[in-house]
């Protein structure tokens, strides 16, 4: 079994965080790299990014949105409960590199993926410009740790509940249009990275998302997790899940994220039904 | 012909007792359910105990066939399975799933009347029954030599190698990248032909022997071969499998309704999906499948789709009826269970939705040409011969590959042109020092039997060289 040492709600309890011990895992693991979940016998495999890990105490955190049975499930996990089953680190590292003045753009639970990714990039001397969204104030996360994390930090909400209201892409193309940015980097929902690879297209400046196909292995056996990029079929859980944000086919992924959505329904309402 | 000959050939063959098609298309129950003792003996019988048994030569780990068969005959089940034992650990799944009409039983003399005496069957019952009869007895095991082993993946080449150093007397941890173990025997095999619970006894069985099985390890990611011998491991034997799926290459493979076998058989099997929403792993419930392919894997996934309530499945596949790989019984069972085959056809390309959801195949037929290099006639597309076959779920079993997650991250270890781990076929040693490997990630993608049988050879050389040196 996988303890929990830590747990922490968010965004009105509908993000949880989870320190979890893992000592093999956390001695490996480098941001932007994934672990495979599964709570208990029957449960699902699930994959959730490493938002951060703490090597000599031997954890690693994991912060997920609470979106459909598994995760409702892993919300009913307090601390000393545990997981069955924690596989990694998987996935490719981001590939971090000094270049200058660096984006980096987070929506919804993608700014927990971020968050590592931002602070490495920080650390080896780019000077970074954060920009993270939420629908409303109520739902934004990681405010405190992606302002240290960056150089700069602009906040926006769909609602104009706080910070500025509107889009994050409509931020980034402010600070396109006045600084020498040599490469992006988002994370978050489908759309919202396929805007930003939209804009950053005009731009000319290379940008890289992390892409979040259904997955059961995390190995490269099944083939479920494949997406297309430049053309390609690639598997995103060995082959990213980072990938070139002007090649991929996002209306592609967002289709095939749908795969299952009736038997997913069916199975989050019967538990809601079963937890009341 | 002697007068014992003929009174043992107007013995039949003993058939298998097996749940009714129309009744197990729908349940994921066990369809061959296992001679009686009473038939066992009487199967048993039939074996001519030939001087020079011709069976043992047909069989990759040459099982002493005659020996325990007449062991069954005169009722000493005890001392059957205890034969069996010394050439292979695991005949519950050995008697099961071999291609036996091709191996052993291909080779029985009584085969030239086209009724070889029943070796599969026979190895089974007496596993099962050692298995059902359980006395709890372990093989003695050698004094510690205090040498540790790693052993990568749980599948049979790993469960062997395990189970053979582990009684010499060193100390063997498993580690599986799933969090189960058993490798393809429990994520590929469905229950209907290999039930789970035979597999999690023989892994029960290694563990009650002292092996450490390890789940959840993805070696190549949590930790790597290099760093097992930093932690202390004197030898490392790799057995992960050619787990990397095919796919057909065509337009529009990427619609929603289109999985590898691997994906759709480890849902079904490993995740148990069949029960969802009972477990939480869903799986598509197609209602008109097509598998491609015609080996094991397409047969296992096309029976599977059956039992999950398809209204039709359709194997298709590009070759003829002779060329078929799968075992003979599956395609009996699969025939019976009344899947249609489509042979001579090749899919040429997927049709959609605007949800990105599979509506269907466009296929063309094909004829048999000049023999290719495999011997084999290769297909040739007839022109012109374009249709369409309406679908919503297809099933890819076309083969698979070496998965490089390991490989990769391994140096000074040579691997093929296709990727597969370059190994000595004798002894199993690869490139690297200290580093053996066998079965399906050495060979590409073959049986049971050989993967065990290669990590039996190698279990050897590990324990020389952890005696003697490299
Ligand atoms: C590499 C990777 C990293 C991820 N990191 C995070 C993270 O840090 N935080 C976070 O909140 N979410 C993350 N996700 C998404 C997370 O895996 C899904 O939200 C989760 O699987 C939903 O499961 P569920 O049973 O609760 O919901 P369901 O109702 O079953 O599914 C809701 C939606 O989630 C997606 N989904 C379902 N099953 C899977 C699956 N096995 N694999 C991937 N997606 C699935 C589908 O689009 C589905 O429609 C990540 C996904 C990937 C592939
Ligand atoms: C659906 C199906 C049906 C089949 N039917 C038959 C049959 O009827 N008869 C027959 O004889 N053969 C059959 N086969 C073939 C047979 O199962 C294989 O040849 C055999 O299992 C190979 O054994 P193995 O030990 O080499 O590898 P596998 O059984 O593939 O086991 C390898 C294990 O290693 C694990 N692994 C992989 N990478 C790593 C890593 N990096 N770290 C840790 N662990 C790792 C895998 O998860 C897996 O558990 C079938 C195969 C399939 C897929
Ligand atoms: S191990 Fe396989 S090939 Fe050998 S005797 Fe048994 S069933 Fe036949
Ligand atoms: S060849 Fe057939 S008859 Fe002869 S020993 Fe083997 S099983 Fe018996
Ligand atoms: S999740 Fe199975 S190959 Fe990527
Ligand atoms: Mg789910």
């Amino acid at each position: 079994m996988f303890e929990i040492v830590k747990r922490e709600e968010m965004a009105g309890g509908t993000v949880i965080l989870n320190e979890i011990a893992a000592p093999l895992i956390a001695r490996k693991a480098k941001p932007g790299q994934f672990v495979i979940i599964k709570a208990n016998e029957e449960g699902e495999r699930i994959p959730l990014t490493m938002a951060d890990t703490d090597p000599d105490k031997g954890t690693i955190t994991i912060i997920y949105m609470v979106v459909g049975k598994s995760t409702a499930l892993f919300k009913t996990l307090n601390v000393g409960d545990g997981y069955q089953d924690v596989i990694g680190p998987l996935g490719k590292a981001t590939h971090l590199e000094k270049q200058g003045t660096v984006v980096c753009v987070g929506g919804g639970t993608g700014i927990a993926v971020l968050h590592p990714i931002t602070r490495a990039l920080k650390e080896i001397g780019n000077r970074v410009i954060g920009i993270i969204g939420a629908r409303n104030r109520d739902l934004l996360i990681l405010e405190d740790k992606m302002r240290s994390a960056s150089n700069e930090l602009h906040v926006c909400t769909d609602d104009g509940s706080y910070g500025r209201p509107g889009f994050v892409t409509e931020a980034l193309k402010e600070i396109l249009e006045k600084e020498d940015v040599r490469q992006v980097v988002a994370i978050g929902p489908v759309p919202m990275m396929k805007f930003v690879s939209g804009i950053t297209a005009e731009y000319n400046v290379p940008t890289l998302v992390s892409l979040n196909p259904i997955m059961v292995d995390g190995t490269g056996m099944c083939g479920g997790c494949r997406v297309t990029v430049g053309g390609e079929t690639r598997f995103a859980c060995v082959d990213g899940p980072e990938f070139d944000g002007h090649k991929v086919d996002y209306d592609e992924l967002m289709k095939r994220l749908q795969a299952y959505s009736e038997d997913e329904r069916r199975c989050y309402n019967d538990f809601c039904r079963m937890e009341q | 012909m002697s007068e014992k000959k003929a009174r043992k050939e107007t013995v039949s063959r003993q058939a298998m007792p097996e749940q009714a098609p129309e009744i197990r298309r729908r349940n994921f129950a066990e369809v061959p359910t296992g001679y009686t003792a009473e038939t066992a003996v009487i199967e048993a019988g039939r074996c001519l105990q030939c001087k020079k048994p011709s069976c043992v030569e047909g069989c990759p780990v040459n099982v002493d066939i005659p020996g325990f068969i007449a062991r069954i005959a005169e009722g000493d089940f005890k001392g059957a399975i205890r034969n069996l034992w010394t050439r292979n650990s695991l005949p519950a799944v050995c008697g099961r799933v071999c291609p036996q009409e091709i191996q052993c039983e291909g080779q029985c003399v009584l085969n030239k009347k086209g009724a070889p005496v029943a070796i599969g069957n026979l190895e089974r019952f007496a596993a099962d029954w050692a298995r059902e009869n359980n006395t709890g007895e372990l093989p003695p095991r050698k004094a510690s030599t205090g040498k540790k082993i790693a052993v990568v993946g749980s599948g049979p080449s790993g469960l062997t190698v395990a189970g053979d150093l582990i009684v010499k007397g060193h100390e063997v941890t498993v580690m599986e990248a799933f969090h189960k173990p058993g490798g393809v025997l429990v994520y590929g095999i469905p229950e209907f032909r290999l039930p789970k619970a035979i597999v999690a006894h023989e892994v029960d069985f290694l563990e009650r022997l002292g092996v450490h099985v390890a789940c959840n390890m993805v070696v190549g990611r949590t930790v790597t071969v290099d760093e097992l011998f930093q932690e202390g491991y004197d030898a490392v034997y790799v057995g992960v499998g050619a787990g990397l799926p095919r796919f057909m290459n065509i337009p529009g493979e990427n619609l929603i309704g289109i999985l590898s076998a691997n994906e759709y058989l480890t849902r079904a099997n490993l995740m148990k999906a069949y029960k969802f929403p009972e477990v939480d792993t869903p799986i598509p419930m197609g209602k008109n499948v097509v598998v491609l392919g015609a080996g094991n894997v397409a047969m296992d996934a096309a029976r599977t789709a059956m039992r999950l309530g398809a209204d039709s499945v359709k194997i298709v596949y590009r070759r003829s009826r002779d060329e078929m790989p799968a075992r003979t019984a599956e395609i009996h069972h699969a025939e019976e269970e009344g899947i249609e085959f489509f042979l001579l056809t090749n899919p040429v390309q997927y049709l959609g939705n605007d949800q990105g959801r599979l509506t269907g195949m466009e296929c063309l037929k094909m004829e048999l040409g000049e023999p290719d290099d495999s011997g084999r006639r290769r297909p040739v597309p007839i022109s012109g011969s374009n249709f369409e076959m309406a679908c919503d779920l297809v099933i890819v079993a076309v083969g698979s590959g070496a998965n490089p997650l390991l490989t990769q991250s391994t140096e000074d270890m040579t691997l093929n042109r296709w990727g597969y781990i370059a190994a000595d076929p004798e002894t199993g040693k690869t490139t690297k020092r200290g580093v053996w490997a066998g079965g399906d990630i050495v060979t590409g993608a073959a049986t049971v039997i050989l993967a065990m049988g290669a990590g039996r050879k190698a279990a050897d050389s590990i324990h020389e060289y952890l005696t003697w040196g490299w």
